[in-house]
């Protein structure tokens, strides 16, 4: 049997099309228990790839032969030996091209749906690490919110629109990904916003992004409307895109809340994030589109891959918004929260401009899982 | 440096080549002898860890200079059990030996006790024993202590035997030791 070789691209359609597929993860297990391909209908195997130097034979009873198969690895040179050994003992497989390095810098744009006058906004899920990126476009113009790393990705699909980036905002300063935003606007001139409560230790120029700030697309004016809601970090601020969307950056996601505690200042923060979900967001139409910045876990992608739920449900189904007790939310956003994400220090400092790290150290900073949320 | 007996360099191959690089080489390696592994692959830090517990060899440790990892795996053999009867009459417990008046004398292999050794331990790894035994003092008491009581139990009776008079196998050893560790690599 031959091997064939899937893209990072390939198996994001497997997970947007709800497929299912077999994913053998050759990586050690530390590795697989933190981060994997997640898909609603995937199904696992972890054997690390030095157990099968000697061959595949004693695993190929957990191999299923009625659905496809993928095998994984970091990079994909330990995929490669695996999967040509299991297509030795007859079995039809494929390797991921440039493995998990290559998952974790994958994005999808997809369309979240018109805007009035005919503008669209898109949603750039990048798979693997689970950031949302923005871009809201009409008559010729876009806006960009919290754009990850891969700025060609934004820059391109930009240009493929006909369109012109003219605002680049981020909702925050991130902490478990590196923000492409002020690089996009400098290539192309565009204006980059940023909280100046988030940026005092900032070494580069920035527009203050203040609460009420308004920018409008175009001439029909579809308005991107900032409203400062602190809790995640104390600058994070939200957007409201044409009176139908609500960005919410790490503040709201849709199964979970954002935690108060990668800038070091959790016991200062609880305070406002309470706030900011029980009444600042109260205070809002139900009938917004809740699009956050982030999703944890697969079951937030909605059917077409897209990630957004309706304000009003969130404020019944999702447990952060449910707490009455004070205490027991302090407690539950301060005492029990997950792992903080890789290099998050060293992220934010790159985000300040502080530091420059090569690509390759980039991607080194951003593996795993964002973990920015609060179940 | 970190003394090793057999040297491998894996540097500029990507995963899986240095495993498979590794597992070649442990054939040619005597058990209880330590390899060194150069590798410039970050991915070989954890995989070479957890790829020696899976075949049971001791991973002693790593660090890096200049881009270049080196790791030290001690060979073990996984079909003789480490719980090997130990003979020598004279034992002491770890925390007594701590508390103790004597010298605690490390036979380990230089590469372990390189990597995390009791603060104060002198190194002498066992087959370098019989050819340093002017380096101690037959009447001090002396702790011998390895990484599971067996080999520090042979280098006991060996000492013994060179008619030193005070002279303990210390137990569990390094592997039952929770204090401060003395590195001597970053």
């Amino acid at each position: 049997m031959t091997v064939n070789i899937w893209t990072a691209a390939d198996v994001a359609r497997k997970v947007i099309d709800n497929k299912e597929l077999f994913i053998l993860d050759v990586r050690n297990a530390d590795a697989f228990a933190d981060w994997k391909i997640e898909g609603h209908k995937f199904n696992y195997l972890n054997i690390p790839y030095f157990e099968l130097l000697d061959g595949v034979e004693e695993i190929l009873p957990q191999i299923p032969t009625d659905i496809e198969i993928l095998v994984v690895c970091a990079k994909e040179g330990s995929s490669i030996m695996v999967a040509e050994l299991l297509a030795e003992a007859g079995l039809e497989v494929a390797y991921l091209e440039g493995g998990m390095k290559s998952w974790s810098m994958y994005i999808e744009p997809v369309k979240v749906g018109e805007l009035s006058g005919g503008g669209e906004l898109y949603q750039f899920v990048r798979l693997g690490k689970g950031c949302l990126s923005y871009m809201a476009v009409n008559e010729g113009e876009a806006a960009i919110i919290d754009a990850v790393r891969f700025t060609d990705v934004f820059i391109k699909f930009a240009e493929e629109k006909g369109v012109q980036i003219k605002h680049v905002f981020d909702t925050h300063l991130h902490a478990d990904h590196i923000s492409g935003g002020r690089h996009i606007a400098s290539q192309t001139g565009a204006a980059y916003y940023l909280p100046s409560k988030d940026a005092e230790e900032v070494v580069f120029d920035f527009t203050p992004l203040t609460d009420d700030l308004t920018v409008k697309l175009g001439n029909s004016e579809i308005e991107v409307g900032a409203l400062y809601s602190p809790g995640h970090t104390i600058g994070s601020t939200s957007f409201v895109i044409d009176k139908k969307y609500l960005l919410t950056g790490d503040i709201l996601f849709i199964d979970s809340i954002g935690r108060p505690d990668l800038a070091g200042l959790a016991d200062d923060w609880v305070r406002d994030l309470r706030q900011t979900l029980y009444s600042r967001y109260r205070s809002l139409a139900e009938d917004l589109i809740v699009l956050p910045a982030h999703f944890m876990i697969i079951e937030e992608l909605n059917e077409d891959g897209t990630v957004g739920k309706r304000l009003g449900d969130l404020f019944v189904e999702n447990h952060g918004l449910n707490v009455e007790d004070e205490e027991v939310f302090r407690s539950m956003v301060t005492d029990n929260l997950p792992p903080q994400p890789n290099s998050y220090e060293e992220i934010r400092h790159v985000n300040m401009g502080k530091v420059t790290p090569s690509n390759e150290e980039q991607t080194e900073m951003e593996i795993g899982p964002n973990r920015c949320a609060v179940r | 440096m970190v003394k090793s007996d057999v040297q491998l360099d894996a540097k500029g191959l990507a995963c899986p080549m240095p495993i498979v690089k590794t597992k070649k080489a442990m054939n040619e390696v005597a058990e209880g002898q330590v390899l060194e592994i150069q590798a410039t692959d970050k991915g070989s830090v954890a995989d070479l860890a957890a790829w020696s517990k899976t075949v049971g060899h001791q991973y002693i440790g790593s660090h890096e200079e200049n881009g270049v990892f080196y790791h030290y795996i001690r060979k073990c053999n996984p079909e003789v059990n480490e719980a090997v009867e130990k003979t020598f009459e004279h034992t002491i417990s770890n925390e007594e030996a701590l508390n103790g008046k004597g010298l605690i004398l490390d036979v380990r292999e230089a590469a372990e006790y390189t990597f995390g050794h009791i603060p104060g331990a002198k190194s002498i790894p066992m087959g370098e024993l019989a050819e340093r035994l002017t380096e101690l003092n037959k009447d001090e008491t002396i702790y011998v202590i390895c990484r599971t009581g067996t080999r520090s139990d042979l280098a006991a009776k060996q000492l013994a035997e060179e008619g030193f008079n005070n002279i303990y196998n210390v137990l569990p050893g390094m592997t039952g030791y929770e204090g401060e560790l003395q590195k001597e690599v970053e």
